[in-house]
Order: C-alpha cells, then structure tokens, then sequence
C-alpha cells in the first residue's frame, strides 16, 4: 500500500466532498439562465461562493471563481497590471518575489516580454522568506502591484503578509497573495490581510482539481482575462456550479476546526523532521524550522540526487517529491533553494515530504524507518550522471 | 525509452521474459522542443510522452532522468571538438559508449538495476563458459552492432537487446501495432538528434566558424581557395571551386583535412583507397582476440572483416595488435600498442575519428577510432 506523502502537490478528495460533489453533478441549469432550473442553479453556485468567502474571510462579491490556483494568479497579475496602466500614469515596475511558483514567474516574465512590465525581484533570505525592507525602499508610485506567496509551496517559510501590505498601502499599491499552499493549513483573513488580490486552489484542500478562485478586494480593479459573457465579476465563462459546491464543502471541512488541524500537523512534522534527523543526521532542514506550514518538511540530501531518492522511496510505497518544477518529467534544481542562496549541487538533493488530513503517525514512522537505506543508495548513485564512471573515462 | 517503436517494444518483451522492468526516458536537451520535427525521432516532450504512453500499457512505472549536462559535455561538444581537430566522429557511438551503457547503467547499477535494456538490434550470444559475446541482429538490414562496437565487456554483462532475433523492423512494428501503442508507425530517426534542421555542416559552421583557406594538391601546391576547411568531407568531389583542370583532365577528390592550418588536400579518386587504417584507442566487446582463439601469441595477425560506417559492408581484412612503442628520446612519439587493420582490399574515403569495427563472423570482436590512415597510392614525389 502507497503512503502518500505529497500532499503539496496535490490532496485526496474528502469524502464530503465527492458527496458534495456526486449530488450537484446531475443538476441542469446553466446558473445564467433565466428560468426555474436556471435559478436553481445559480443558488447553489451563490451559496458556494458565500461559503467559500467565508472560509478566507472575504464577502462573497470579492470572490471570482477560475479554473484553479494558475489562472487565479494570472488573472490578478496581469489584470491588476492592465487595470493599474488603464489611464494616463504608466506604473510599469512590479515587485515580486524570487522564490515565488512557476505561475507567478512565468506570468510576470511574459508580462515583461509582452506588456513593458519592469520586474524588480525582491530578495528572499536563507530561509525564504521575502525581504520587507528591500519592499520598503522599493515601493514608489511607479510600482504596478506587489505579487508574494503566502507560505512557500517548496519549503514552507510563512511570509510577513500583513507587513508588506501596510507597507504598500502606504503608496496605494495592491499586492497579490498567493495563498494556494496555504488555505486551510494556516488561518487567512483576507480583510485583515489588507491585500488586493489572493489565489487560492480547491485541490489543495481536498477538493477537486480545476477549480480555483481569485479573491479581488471591492476597492481593487482588474482587467479581465477571458472575454465572453461577463458571468463574474473579472471572469467570462459559464459558471461551473458542482466545481463550486465542491470547492465549498472542502473549504469548509478545511478551516473548520484547522487549529487543532493545524497542530496534530505540526505536532507529525516535528516528528518527522526529528525522525529524519535521527536517522539521516547530514540531512537539512529547509525553510524556517518553526515559522513554517503544518504539513511542510522539506530537506537537502547532501551527496543525493533528489531525483534518485524520490526514486527510491516511490520503489519503497511512498509518494513524495523533489519539490521544484518539472518540465517533462525533468527534474530541475529549485529556483527557490538557489534564491535562498544554495549551490546547484545542494539544491538538486531536495526533498519536499509534505503532510495532510489524512496523514497518520504510523505513515510517518514508516517513512522515517524507509529513509535511511534509500538515502544510502541514492549516495552511491551520487551524481553518476554528470561523472563519468563506467566505460572509459 | 526514446518514445520511438523500438525501445517500446524492448520494453514489452522484457517484462514478457520476466524481469521486474522500469521506463526510463533520457532527457538529453535542457530546452528540449515541443513537437517532434522530421526524423528526429527523440528529445522532444511530443517524444517523451510518447514514451510514457507505451510505459503505461505495458503497465511500467516511467522515470525521466536527466542526462542533458553529460550529453553535452560528452557527445555534443566532443563532436564539436572532433571535427574541429579535422576528424568525423559518430555522436550515436560516443552516446552508447558515454551515455547510454556509461552514465545511465552506472545510475542504474547504483539504484539497484541489473541491467540496461535497449531497442537496439544487436545480439548478445554467451558461450559455453558463459561469456557473453555481441553479434549482429537476425534483421541485417537494420542491425546496429556497429554503433554498439565501443560496449566493453563489463558494459555487455549489463545490457540486454530483446529485439536482436527479430528478423526485420516490419514484425516489429506489426507487434507495436498488436500491442496497441501509438507509435507503431512513427518515423524511424535518422538524422543527428541534436542538430534541429539536419544541417550538420550549417550547424558546425555556426559553431565553431568558418574561415577563408588554401586548397593544395598532394605535393604542397596551392590550388585554390576554400571558404572554410570544415565544410568538406573525405571524397568529397563537388563544391571544390579549383578554377583549372588536372593535367589529366580527371575530377579531384577530397584526400585530407587539416585544421590546425585551415586546409583542405585534394587529389585523384585513387589516392582516396587506403591500404591500412589503425589508432591506439580500441576496445574489445568481450573475449580479446587471444582469449577467443584467434591468435595463440600476443601481436599475430588475424582474419577478420572491417566495418568502418553503420550501414556500410564489411570488408574482408587482418587485423593485428602492434605492441607499445617507447619512442625516439628526442623526438617523444611514444604510442601505446596500435590495432593496426589491413584490408585485403583498399578502403575508400574513411576518415580520421571513423571506428572501425571489428567482426568475426557476426560477432562484433572490438573497435578502434582511426587515427592513421596508409594510403594505397603513394604520392608522387
């Protein structure tokens, strides 16, 4: 039986959710339209949007439902840019973090090769977390948005959300949150966060994948994305009821009750990142030791190929994972871990363990005693594809 | 598994023999294309799902490992430097020997693996002690023995080739078909996987430029200009621009390269045969020719055929190892021992940096690259 220990990448489905989810699937009704059935179906949609505002403390006409946590971001990135370069005064720079996600980096630098955007990364320290003076001096009028992770999706590191946006409220500016890693692990008030924007992601909390949502603060403006028939606030396409009834129940389960959630996890994770510890002692830990996700443990391997090791211990019945992006399966090192000053080879013995609801101790005293030989072998593979080795040298 | 129909066949039949197998794709590029483009069958993410999808019905778990900082170091750029230093490299040969059955089965031996199997179509044959020898494949027209000619024997006892007894590529494909992968009828690869357009000479070029040079005659002379040595090959007989005919009024040939002074030597097409090829860089694919039989002391001659191409014939010859040579003290060539190869017919256009392949039969004994070459007609001084 595979232990799955991935729960970053992905949660298992609660099973009020799939209930949830199996009874509003057979309803018709386009929630656009007019009618009985329509209305129907509009109240479930509603509802679900109330539930889900709820669960980050937003009211429910701040909350645009996407296709999931990349098009959340990406709307509030590029909208807020458009929005904020729509009249006479250009704000060209964006402020945004080195150790964001793929979603955010990627969207910002096509911002940059596309729409004049002028990128201004904000440092992040040994831990990764995100440099609040650096954003000090740098905020300025000229300053499109602020764009920063609520909790690091690689290792963890909570960020001085709150800070930053008093900070830029300070020059009018908006910030973004993505906070996709961090829904229903820590407790997310969007209206005291004070921030313009915030991404979150139903799959990460036990919901179904392909449902997201942007959260966009009634004093914030963003230009939409898709174009069509203006069914949401910053969003066309018509409007997917079950996906929503879905992403609500799991947003409910998940912040319902999370601070004993909150602390069963932290409570396994300090008990992994021991066991690991004891039983692999040159492994280190990444990110900030306390101020961290619950579920969140991540480390280097020095000698290791993350790669190898995940490997290994998938060989072995756990699912884990290096942590950083892949394109086509290719493993790279971390941006994440080289922005917090790491060395490639460093960076390449990742290992991101990552705990969920369903997690148990057991689980993790398994995984704890399976570590150690698959560390050992994966040091004698070492590095063996960049030196050679066998054949002729 | 390149994502082409041979190695996804490989894979099949060898978890129908029975062993515990694992898909693992080379990521050779770091910015790898998006689509596959004519015949390069590999390197593309197109091919690499390609791959993962066989993985899946053959019901495999399917690993990408990342290769791309040795491919380039050990394929790309030493064909670069290869042919810089005037020489023709074969890069499927040098990934076999560098990649595939190196740096891929060391990770694989260290990740508890016993063997790297490919959709190569070569045999390996064990004899009656056990030891394992590499044939050529039941499907001639197809078979790959040359390019696996630089497998040592350490790297055959980890090798497995389940298509060699297959007689010809079109039961291959009919069984890819059967067992219902998409990529039953995918091109067969053909050009170098890393030059994007085919255009070798282009891509060299752009690589390590090209410069205005002389062309001479086998006696020194000046005949012409040339716009860049390495845009020439062995034989070569078009594209010379020599503005006047020999005094025999028959075409001039490519003979010689040479870099270092940017210029290239023509001469009739006779001077092209060679009497002997030899290099001090060989290795054996198994037994050595002692230990095999062929020879009873160590510097005999042999019977043998050379293969200098991969798709070329193999030419009856003897081969023999000429021991290690000290060297003039104030000169210092001092050599280690030498397969020399002397066929009994000349060969024709082979250049400095071809292997040749050594076959008994249809075993593949071992391979030297050519670093000397004797011409069969001596210049006329």
């Amino acid at each position: 039986m595979t232990i799955y220990l991935d729960h970053a990448a992905t949660t298992p489905m609660r099973p009020a959710v799939v209930q949830a989810f199996a009874a509003a699937l057979p309803v018709v009704g386009n929630p656009s339209s007019i009618h009985s059935q329509g209305q129907a179906a509009k109240r479930m949609l509603e509802e679900a949007r109330e539930t889900v505002a709820v669960s980050v403390g937003a009211d429910s006409v701040e909350v645009t439902f996407t296709s999931g946590g990349t098009e959340a971001i990406n709307l509030a990135l590029k909208g807020l840019y458009w929005a904020r370069n729509s009249g006479s005064v250009e704000r060209r720079r964006v402020l945004v973090a080195q150790a964001e996600h793929h979603a955010t980096i990627d969207a910002v630098d096509w911002m940059q090769s596309h729409e004049g955007a002028q990128l201004d990364w904000i440092p992040v320290d040994a831990f990764g977390r995100i440099d609040v003076e650096y954003v000090r001096t740098a905020l300025a009028d000229d300053v499109a948005l602020v764009s920063m992770l609520w909790a690091n999706n690689e290792v963890g590191t909570l960020q001085p959300v709150t800070e930053i946006a008093a900070l830029a409220a300070a020059h009018g500016v908006p910030v973004h949150v993505d906070a996709v890693s961090a829904l229903g692990y820590v407790p997310i008030d969007f209206h005291a966060a004070g921030v313009a924007a915030l991404s979150v992601s139903a799959h990460k909390i036990g919901g179904p994948v392909g449902v997201g949502a942007l959260v966009i603060a009634r004093s914030a403006s963003v230009t939409p994305l898709i174009h069509g028939g203006n069914q949401q606030r910053a969003r066309s396409g018509t409007m997917d009821a079950p996906g929503a009834v879905a992403f609500a129940a799991a947003a409910r389960e998940a912040t319902t009750g999370l601070t004993e959630t909150a602390e069963r996890l932290s409570s396994l994770r300090d008990s992994l990142i021991a066991g690991v510890h004891a039983a692999v002692p040159e492994a280190v830990l990444r990110g900030d030791p306390h101020d961290r996700l619950p579920g969140n443990a991540h480390f280097t391997f020095p000698g290791c190929e993350g790669d190898s090791l995940l490997f290994l211990l998938d060989v072995a019945g756990f699912s884990v994972s290096t942590g950083s992006a892949c394109q086509a399966g290719v493993p790279e090192a971390s941006h994440v871990l080289l922005a917090m000053g790491l060395d490639e080879p460093t960076a390449r013995g990742a290992l991101r363990i990552s705990l969920g609801e369903s997690t148990t101790a057991e689980e993790v005293e398994k995984f704890v005693a399976a570590l150690p030989k698959a560390v050992e072998q994966a040091r004698a593979a070492g590095y063996s594809d960049r030196l050679t080795v066998l054949g002729r040298g | 598994m390149s994502g082409g129909v041979d190695s996804a066949v490989a894979a099949a039949r060898a978890v129908e023999a029975g062993h515990e197998v694992v898909g693992v794709h080379l990521a050779l590029s770091r910015q790898p294309g998006t689509l596959r483009t004519g015949a390069r069958g590999c390197c593309t993410i197109e091919d690499s799902m390609d791959a993962q999808r066989a993985a899946n019905i053959i019901g495999i778990p399917y690993y990408v490992w990342d290769f791309s900082e040795r491919f380039k170091l050990d394929v790309v750029d030493d064909f670069i430097a290869e042919y810089s230093a005037g020489r023709t490299p074969n890069p499927c040969m040098r990934c076999n020997e560098r990649i595939k059955f190196a740096a891929l089965l060391e990770k694989a031996v260290a990740l508890g693996f016993d063997a790297v199997a490919t959709g190569h179509y070569a045999n390996i044959v064990e004899d009656e002690n056990g030891n394992r020898e590499l044939h050529r494949a039941a499907a001639w027209a197809k078979d790959q023995s040359y390019v696996l000619g630089v497998l040592t024997t350490e790297q055959l006892a980890h090798s497995m080739f389940p298509l060699g007894a297959t007689p010809s590529k079109a039961e291959i494909r009919a069984e890819a078909a059967e067992r219902g992968f998409s990529v039953a009828n995918k091109p067969d690869s053909h050009d170098i996987c890393f030059i994007p357009d085919g255009n070798t000479r282009g891509w060299l070029a752009d690589k390590v430029g090209a410069e205005q040079g002389e062309i001479l005659d086998r006696n020194g002379d000046v005949l012409g200009k040339h716009e860049g040595a390495l845009a020439f090959t062995i034989g070569q007989r078009k594209g010379l621009n020599v503005g006047y005919p020999t005094d025999d009024g028959k075409p001039r040939f490519v003979l010689e390269i040479r870099p270092k002074t940017n210029q290239v030597v023509v001469g009739p097409r006779e001077a092209l045969a060679l009497s002997q090829v030899a290099g001090t860089k060989f290795s054996w694919a198994g037994l050595d020719p002692q230990a095999s039989g062929l020879i009873s002391e160590p510097g005999e001659s042999f019977e043998c055929h050379v293969q200098v191409r991969a798709h070329s014939d193999p030419m009856p010859a003897v081969a023999r190892i000429a021991p290690a040579t000290e060297g003039d003290d104030n000169v210092g060539d001092a050599t280690g021992p030498e397969l020399i190869v002397t066929p009994h017919e000349p060969l024709n256009g082979v250049s400095p940096g071809q292997t040749a392949v050594i076959y008994v039969g249809t075993r593949v004994l071992g391979q030297c690259t050519i670093a000397r070459t004797v011409s069969a007609v001596p210049a006329a001084v």
